[in-house]
């Protein structure tokens, strides 16, 4: 760390009393510049983790096996809580919907209307927010632990590499697995609309879907299906890269799970808002 | 001490260095931990380091497994430098070189015999699955933990995990082993059951072993040779009577405590 002397006396020997509050700022810039060299270590390092973690990606030997215990693994951690919030995503918006397009005589929009936003924004983002919760956690606190008992460096004597067998594995299963989750998301909560859909009135499934995609095409899809990878992707290289830089102790463990859902679901929100700037753009 | 003479005119037949460090120093912020230390390791021979909690026994083969890098000096395994090696080089040269952690690291999230099965399948890796499965009952004998294969690392005491991980670590035959307090935690008993099986490693594989331990009962019963690790250099080397019969303050503060206790086996005994 670069300590920076400053020499504020020497500036300003003949004003006492202007040289204390140009002391207090002093301070506090340095505690600010200490702020931001901290961030742009954090920033340096995590882009060489992001580094050696693309290069072992791409190395011959894959650890398949890990590979689909690390997919089972989210698919079953998550499933249930998805289930639950899906359902009642589609639930909620479609009864708290229904008397603002019931004043404008469009009730018929309804189905839609549901659908689009699930798809397109509310499917994504809770799911994402979700995993980054279960899943980001999940990781940043095993390999913190490991980290900390000194297995990741037991795996390294042992001639494996903890790069290519723990986070690649980890990483590119939470890109796969995160979008197929929010597809199942988007289908519960249609589901679940569908069902609020008929709290009053009755619409039966197919016109239900029928008139659901009417409205919603593929080019709302796709835009949608494409921003989960990257979810997926910021989820397991935040959880991951926190865990494995986690520092000596047990009390870092702790820290790493909370900063990776802390990490892992600001960038969920931040990706989002790239993507739909992006895709509005482009469409 | 019939053992150590035989070992002492084997190694001076063939006085190959395993493992030459130079020179190594090493420091964590402003702490020196190891400063200037040289020392070998010869071919077949079991080298004891002693010395007092946190005088750098463990970073000292940390070093040597290039898991910390030195500040300074060279470190040769078996003809090469570890600190110019590549990665690929690096992960050949683990491949020969046996690692007990002190804190044990059993993989949390594994079976005992998953354990097991991680460097076997990696470094071994054109064994059969029977010829595994024999090699695996194999070591966990020689430990003593037979009924443990399905149990998760979770539900062992302390002591059988420094044995499983000790297993994990014998079970590919390595050519070096580096042992980071194998008995510490253990009873009497088991300590000597491990102190026997250390030796039976170096008599059936020609292992070369460092074998860092407080234990003097470990260090008597395996030691070819003796080191003892003060402020970072090497205080004093020799073999056991060398430091059983020293005047030295810190050797005899070192010994004073378990030789009573030899004494005590030897009256009982005779
Ligand atoms: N990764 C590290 N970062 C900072 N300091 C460290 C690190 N590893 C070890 N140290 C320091 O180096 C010194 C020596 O540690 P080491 O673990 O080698 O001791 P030791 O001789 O093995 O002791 P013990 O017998 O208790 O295991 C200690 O003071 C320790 O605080
Ligand atoms: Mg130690």
């Amino acid at each position: 760390m670069v300590k920076i002397r400053v020499p504020v006396k020497k500036i300003i020997p003949k004003l006492p009393d202007l040289s204390k509050h140009v002391i207090k700022l002093s301070e506090k810039t340095l505690k600010e510049t200490q702020k931001a060299n901290a961030f742009f270590l954090e920033a340096g390092n995590f882009f060489l983790f992001l580094f050696s973690a693309t290069r072992e990606a791409f190395s011959r030997q894959f650890e398949f096996k890990e590979f689909l215990r690390q997919c089972y693994q989210i698919g079953n951690k998550t499933l249930p809580l998805i289930s639950v919030t899906g359902l009642i995503m589609g639930l909620v918006l479609t009864i708290q919907s229904r008397p603002v397009l019931a004043d404008f005589g469009a009730v018929s929009m309804l189905p839609g209307m549901v659908a689009l936003s699930i798809i397109r924004e509310m499917g994504p983002v809770i799911t994402a927010l979700i995993c980054a919760g279960k899943i980001g956690s999940g990781m940043g606190a095993e390999l913190g632990s490991m980290k900390v008992t000194e297995q990741i460096d037991a795996m390294e004597v042992s001639a494996t590499n903890p790069m290519r067998f723990l986070v690649v594995t980890r990483v590119l299963a939470a890109t796969l697995m995160i979008p197929i989750l929010v597809l199942y998301a988007d289908a519960l909560g249609i589901m679940g609309s569908w069902a609020g859909a008929n709290i009053k009135g009755s619409v039966s499934f197919t016109l239900f879907i029928s008139q659901a995609f009417r409205v919603v095409d593929f080019m709302d899809f796709l835009p949608a299906v494409i921003k989960t990878f990257f979810f997926g992707a910021t989820i397991g290289l935040i959880g991951t890269y926190k865990g494995y830089t986690a520092g000596k102790g047990t009390e870092s463990v702790g820290r790493a799970a909370n900063s990776a859902v802390v990490m892992a679901s600001l960038l969920v929100i931040i990706i989002d808002l790239i993507a739909v700037q992006v895709t509005d753009m482009l469409l | 001490m019939a053992k150590t003479e035989t070992i002492i005119k084997e190694t001076e037949e063939t006085t190959e260095k395993i493992i030459e460090i130079n020179n190594l120093s090493k420091s964590f912020a402003d702490l020196d931990v190891l400063k200037n230390l040289s020392l070998n390791l010869y071919k077949g021979e079991n080298l004891v380091v002693l010395g007092k909690s946190g005088s750098g026994k463990s970073v000292l083969i940390k070093c040597i497994v290039s898991l910390l890098q030195p500040d300074q000096g060279t470190i040769h395994v078996l003809g090469k430098n570890v600190v110019n090696l590549n990665r690929k080089e690096l992960a050949a040269m683990r491949e020969k070189i046996g690692f007990l952690f002190q804190s044990g690291a059993l993989y949390d999230s594994m079976t005992i015999k998953q354990n097991l099965e991680f460097p076997l399948q990696r470094i071994k890796k054109n064994l059969t699955k029977k010829e595994m499965n024999e090699k695996i009952e194999e070591v966990l004998e020689n430990v003593g933990l037979t009924d443990t294969l399905h149990k998760m690392p979770s539900e062992l005491s302390g002591g059988m995990r420094k044995r499983a991980s000790l297993a994990r670590t014998i079970i590919v035959d390595p050519l070096i082993m580096l042992y980071d307090e194998p008995t510490t935690g253990l009873d009497p008993v088991t300590s000597d059951g491990i102190s026997e099986l250390i030796n039976e490693v170096q008599e059936k594989y020609k292992t070369s072993s460092i074998i860092i331990t407080h234990d003097i009962e470990c260090a008597r019963a395996t030691a070819d040779r003796i080191i003892m690790l003060q402020d970072g250099e090497v205080y004093m080397e020799g073999d056991i009577d060398d430091f059983e019969n020293s005047t030295d303050e810190m050797i005899t503060s070192f010994f004073k405590q378990q030789v009573h206790q030899g004494q005590k086996k030897i009256k009982k005994n005779g």
